[in-house]
């Protein structure tokens, strides 16, 4: 067991073996993806029913909770990848902190910006300065100092520690996104979704809702494999194998 | 389907402003997303292209 993680973490630190087999996995996350986005927003959108409360803006639900959940999570997993990165020295991880960061960000301005845009017939107001709101904007700016320090420093490899640093450190915040509508009186509700108790929600609003999630994390993956890939030829490209694969391209 | 027509599908209550224009973004958003690295690769083999070329072009002339 212990032997077989330990083959699959170093072949994940060699670019070539990533490139290939990443190849191989891409479409089995890039179609069900595309399937999930499509007949949960179909879904979402057309067949489940309006809330007794807020009506159709409710539909709303179905990019916004997906996008808040993936945010706070990429921003988790940009930071271990950070973490790796800066125990072991892993190169491969460096790359995919630098793919998640502009993903992670895009998925955070979403979830911002149709939080805004229902708040307004919901609450009334496109904007206050509550817990949960104040604490997703600060992950936003998170996102993007990350993004900045990658780039920031003379070599490469320095700007990846600081930002794999600033991304660790920013850990602290998803706790308290996470608990911010419980510790602070807020407009925003409650966490729809639990993972321990029965949610509030009925089935036929549900369904659609995970559907969205699973639709949102696999386009994530996708995504993640695209730039990575990117990454790996670019930083690579004075090898043999990324030349041959550059004619092999350029022939066609 | 939830709505009775393709008229109250769109108008969606009073809500068809906000849903639109959120799955709008989102759906803006995604393909931008999609596309930056397409483009980036595309750009990313024809540099290599180029520089495999003088870089062959060098060495016969040398």
């Amino acid at each position: 067991m212990w032997e077989a993680i330990k083959r699959l973490y170093h072949r994940m630190g060699s670019p070539k073996w990533f490139y290939e087999i990443s190849a191989v996995w891409l479409p089995w996350f890039a179609i069900p993806a595309a399937l999930c986005l499509v007949v949960g927003a179909v879904w979402g959108l057309a067949f489940a029913p309006a809330d007794y409360q807020q009506g159709n803006s409710f539909r709303i639900i179905y990019i916004h909770v997906p996008a808040a959940i993936l945010a706070q999570s990429a921003y988790a997993m940009m930071a271990i990848a950070g973490g790796i990165f800066l125990i072991w020295r892993m190169k491969m991880a460096a790359w995919v902190a630098a793919a998640i960061a502009p993903i992670g960000a895009s998925f955070c301005f979403i979830a911002l910006i149709t939080g805004a845009i229902w708040g307004k017939p919901t609450w009334g107001t496109w904007w206050v300065w509550d817990a949960r709101l104040t604490s997703m904007l600060l992950l936003l700016f998170l996102y993007f100092g990350v993004m900045a320090l990658q780039r920031a420093m003379d070599t490469e490899d320095t700007s990846a520690k600081a930002g794999a640093i600033l991304s660790l450190v920013g850990l602290v915040n998803i706790p308290i996104i996470k608990y911010s509508v419980e510790w602070w009186n807020t407009l925003h509700q409650p966490a729809t979704l639990k993972l321990t108790e029965e949610s509030t929600m009925a089935m036929e609003m549900l369904i659609p809702l995970l559907i969205m999630i699973v639709g949102f994390y696999l386009l994530f993956v996708t995504l993640i494999f695209m730039r990575t890939r990117n990454s790996v030829l670019w930083h690579e490209r004075k090898k043999n194998w990324v030349k041959k694969l550059v004619q092999v391209q350029a022939e066609k | 389907m939830f709505f009775d027509s393709f008229a109250e599908f769109l108008a969606m209550g009073k809500h068809g402003f906000y849903v639109w224009l959120c799955y709008g973004i989102t759906a803006l958003v995604i393909i931008a997303n999609i596309l930056a690295p397409i483009r980036q690769r595309k750009k990313l083999i024809e540099q290599q292209t180029r520089l495999q070329r003088r870089e062959r072009k060098n060495a016969s002339e040398t």
